[in-house]
């Protein structure tokens, strides 16, 4: 399959709106899930105005968030798929500034140092494009994840040593939990990159923090530790926008990578109960949306 | 938990009657701020035209379109998306904002810290919370973007909005050193031993 770059740039347009408008199933049933489940007052009403301005923003075909985020592409590349790389990236950073000017949308990025928006939600290094590769055949999947700033100003990471053990981790994730409260916007879903070098472990816990509601980490020891954390934060009583309540997360998503033996990394990157993402398959028959 | 709506301006004696959990709605006049307004304002010596006092402020930079100037859009921006930003960023702006501009309310959400907190009680102010994230909801509650300031720092301009039955927003700090969020955040620390013993931790 030979992948046209023009094509590419329309669908990285449309998927940027697309993430900003349409929230992906799975976290509406997240929203349920807590709503059945809630016992404080507050938070009940906070979860039923959250999902009151689900339903307004498909209503009036407005933006979920005001928030639009740090624009950031996942492409997967499948086998047999013939695309110029570089072409690509200009590609989706070009639909990126069109979806921007053409909506309109705030541009929220600006210069780190300068602080000038270029009112593109471009800048040096943003978006952010990440390249993977699949086994499936004549397939290339464009994710786009539009990240709020209430969630990712609260990150962190901590270079654990392995005499703290899996403790560690788990005490690690609960007091982020805490010092986060109500500014990242809960519910969120926790995402916790264990293992790695920094970087990756920072990035484990990006990709934990925005992976769809329902699936598990694929290494078992990570599933069982996602699991329980998942119980263990939501005794806190943090709640929806900090206001108190036992939502205080959708889940806990953990995400492994083996690490070095004197290294026991822990990050955490949470995403907001705005947890917008949009994708396309491009596929020989055409292109087709999910999330 | 009184419910109170507010026509824009609002006296002290008005402020000082909040607790926490009233809800109030406002109606009239209503500024958007945030970091790159505050900081140029009350680091970087700029000033503003807008008389502020009595009104609340809310932490926002919106989505907004450029269209001809009209009477329905004096300023030549429509707003697209108005949403609320997280609070604690802009802390140590709001006593100067009370002091220098005379703002009485604070709109914004996750909540602000113990300096805010004193100069709620000094001052006769009070925090109210928006919910976060909730951006569609609450541009139905914006009827225009009336007048426009310091437009070189947009999106981050101070903002000059009209509003209709914009809320209800929750009381959650006020001028009596309550604050809902320092309770949840004291209790929610108290839970912790018993969090991490659930998980096994030792």
């Amino acid at each position: 399959m030979k992948v046209d770059t023009k094509q590419v740039e329309e669908v990285a347009r449309e998927l940027y709106v697309r993430a900003l408008k349409i929230l992906p199933p799975d976290i509406k049933e997240g929203f349920a899930r807590l709503a059945a489940t809630e016992t404080d007052a507050t938070a009940k009403s906070v979860l039923g105005t959250m999902v009151a301005n689900i339903r307004v923003a498909e209503e009036t075909e407005n933006l979920l968030c005001q928030d639009t985020g740090i624009p950031i592409y996942n492409v997967t590349i499948g086998r047999g798929v013939e695309v110029d790389g570089a072409a690509l990236q200009r590609a989706i950073r070009r639909g990126c500034e069109r979806a921007t000017r053409e909506h309109p949308l705030r541009s929220s990025v600006v210069h780190p140092i300068t602080r000038r928006n270029e009112h593109t939600s471009c800048g040096p290094g943003v978006p952010p494009i990440h390249f993977e590769f699949s086994d499936e055949p004549d397939r290339l999947v464009i994710q786009m994840i539009p990240k709020g700033s209430g969630s990712e100003n609260n990150s962190w990471l901590r270079m654990a040593i392995p005499a703290e053990g899996v403790d560690a981790i788990k005490t690690f994730v609960v007091d982020c939990v805490l010092d986060a409260g109500g500014k990242t916007c809960p519910p969120t879903i926790v995402g916790v990159g264990v293992g790695g070098t920094s970087d990756l472990c920072v990035s484990l816990a990006k990709r934990a923090a925005t992976r769809a509601l329902g699936t598990s980490c694929p290494d078992p020891e990570g599933a069982a530790l996602e699991r329980s954390l998942t119980e263990a934060v939501n005794t806190l009583g943090v709640g929806p926008q900090g206001l108190g309540g036992d939502s205080t997360a959708f889940a806990v998503h953990v995400e492994v990578a083996a690490t070095h033996i004197t290294m026991n990394p822990v990050a955490v990157n949470m995403q907001c109960h705005s947890a917008r993402r949009a994708s396309a398959a491009l596929t020989p028959s055409g292109v087709e949306y999910g999330f | 938990m009184a419910h109170h709506a507010f026509r824009m301006p609002v006296t002290e004696a008005q402020a000082r009657e909040l607790r926490v959990n009233d809800t109030v709605t406002l109606e009239g006049t209503l500024f958007g701020i945030r970091d790159a307004t505050l900081i140029a304002m009350f680091a970087k010596g700029r000033t503003t035209r807008f008389d502020m006092k009595g009104h609340a402020v809310i932490h926002t930079a919106p989505n907004v379109r450029k269209v001809p100037a009209s009477p329905a859009h004096p300023t030549g921006y429509e707003p697209v998306c108005v949403g609320t930003t997280t609070s604690a960023r802009m802390e140590r702006f709001t006593a100067p904002l009370m002091e220098r501009e005379g703002v009485r309310l604070v709109i914004g959400k996750g909540g602000l810290a113990a300096g805010s907190a004193q100069a709620f009680n000094r001052l006769g102010g009070a925090y109210l919370a928006i919910i976060g994230g909730t951006a569609a909801l609450e541009t139905t509650w914006i009827e225009a973007i009336e007048d426009v300031d310091l437009d070189d720092l947009n999106p981050e301009s101070l903002w000059q909005f009209r509003v209709r039955g914009f809320g209800p927003l929750l009381v959650a700090m006020d001028s009596h050193g309550a604050s809902l969020y320092e309770e949840v955040d004291r209790k929610a620390r108290a839970r912790r031993e018993n969090t991490l013993a659930r998980l096994g931790v030792k």
